[in-house]
């Protein structure tokens, strides 16, 4: 119970959507009981919870074929329920801007490396790639979010090296 | 694309988010200290982690939608969610027991820490509420004690008993019906002549039985067991050792 909050928060940077981070926890939470049988008592149960919810998340995007690049996106769809009389709130928007500029997958490394603290190893499972990619994604994001904490603007094509 | 990078710049990365052996970590400290470069990436990652938790952690504290604790369609997603619970308060106590006491389960039967907190709290905060009510501190009262009974077991769907605590000089006001994080909550409620209160909470847990346990929530002392699947609560504004006798009388009234 006490990781629901994780995974809403893991279903709303990967939805950005209000509504759509409501379903998927939802959807991630039932299959996670009907596979109960499947967790091994000794593996990280939320890490085990990230890594359903990125799958479904998967399934969904294809499904409905919206390969869509999200990179553009400012995040005016969020509703904000944080803290937005106080100073400093605007910084976070600046950052959700930021963030969003970032690709899908880099985004996803930086949550669960950053905010959940998950292992390079756990969040190569959750994602299903090699650490050697993790650690490289991981790498460009951050470097990415350091020119903007240096008041560089992220170019909105990543360049490609 | 690169998608390779250098085994240094891994292990900064490994360095900010704690991912590295001591061994590693001696060495790193040491490289980036040599290295302004090296140092001014690593507050900039530190920085920016201050910053994601900053941006994403009030997330956690919103309140949980309360349809995702229900089942989409049938009851049987609550069944699991108790295997669930049972299973891991099972391995928990099999964890604990086996490497901390060594010793086998029955001897030192442990409490959850999640189902303790909430027997806790919720006896604590049924306190706080309904003890200084002065008119309608109860629902049905004292005086209808069978009716009590009845209708607190039917509710709670298993025998409740209703203490007695004359020899305490506690007089029974009367009780009422709560809800409780799991279902149906009851709540008793004595006093003695001087108004001095306390209360017997009762709420649904796994089946098991544990030990008598102490907990103090602000000025509020209680002291709990789960017996028959029944967490059971004595709580009230008093020492410890004066609240004592009486949860135990509780106690054995309860769960004789």
């Amino acid at each position: 119970m006490e990781n629901i909050p994780h995974l809403r928060r893991y279903a709303r940077v990967l939805t950005r959507d209000n509504q759509q981070t409501e379903d998927l926890v939802q959807d991630c939470l039932d299959r996670a009981w009907s596979r109960m049988s499947q967790w091994q008592a000794d593996t990280n149960l939320r890490a085990w919870l990230f890594t359903i919810m990125h799958n479904l998340h998967v399934n969904t995007l294809r499904r409905n074929s919206r390969q869509v690049e999200w990179e553009y996106l400012d995040g005016k769809d969020l509703v904000d329920t944080r803290q937005t009389d106080q100073e400093g709130a605007m910084d976070l928007r600046d950052l959700e801007k930021a963030l969003n500029r970032l690709s899908a997958d880099q985004r996803e490394v930086l949550i669960l490396v950053c905010v959940e603290g998950l292992s390079y190893a756990q969040v190569s499972e959750v994602l299903n790639v090699p650490t050697g990619t993790i650690m490289s994604r991981l790498h460009r994001a951050r470097e990415e979010m350091r020119r903007w904490l240096h008041g560089d603007e992220i170019p909105k094509l990543r360049r490609v090296k | 694309m690169n998608r390779t990078i250098t085994q240094e710049q891994s292990q900064l990365h490994a360095y900010v988010d704690d991912q590295l052996s001591e061994e590693e970590l001696r060495q790193v400290e040491a490289a980036i200290q040599s290295n302004p470069e090296a140092l001014q990436q690593v507050s900039d990652y530190q920085r920016l982690n201050e910053q994601l938790k900053a941006l994403y952690d009030p997330i956690l504290d919103e309140p949980i939608p309360p349809h995702l604790l229900k089942p989409r369609s049938t009851i049987s997603l609550w069944r699991r969610i108790r295997s669930l619970a049972a299973a891991v308060v099972f391995v928990t106590l099999g964890l604990v027991t086996g490497l901390y006491l060594g010793v086998n389960l029955e001897t030192e039967p442990l409490i959850s820490g999640t189902e303790a907190d909430h027997v806790i709290d919720e006896a604590a905060m049924a306190y706080s509420v309904y003890v200084p009510e002065v008119r309608h501190p109860v629902e049905v009262r004292g005086e209808q004690r069978d009716h009590l009974v009845t209708w607190l077991s039917k509710r709670m769907g298993r025998q409740i008993n209703v203490p007695r605590l004359a020899e305490f000089d506690m007089r029974l006001v009367g009780g009422r019906l709560l809800s409780s994080e799991d279902g149906p909550g009851a709540l008793l409620m004595y006093e003695n002549i001087s108004g001095s209160r306390i209360i017997i909470y009762a709420c649904h847990a796994e089946e098991r039985a544990t030990a008598f346990h102490y907990a103090q929530k602000s000025e509020i002392s209680v002291f709990y067991w789960i017996d028959s699947s029944v967490s059971y609560a004595v709580a009230a504004e008093m020492d410890r050792e004066k609240l004592l006798p009486l949860a135990e009388s509780v106690y054995s009234q309860m769960t004789f």
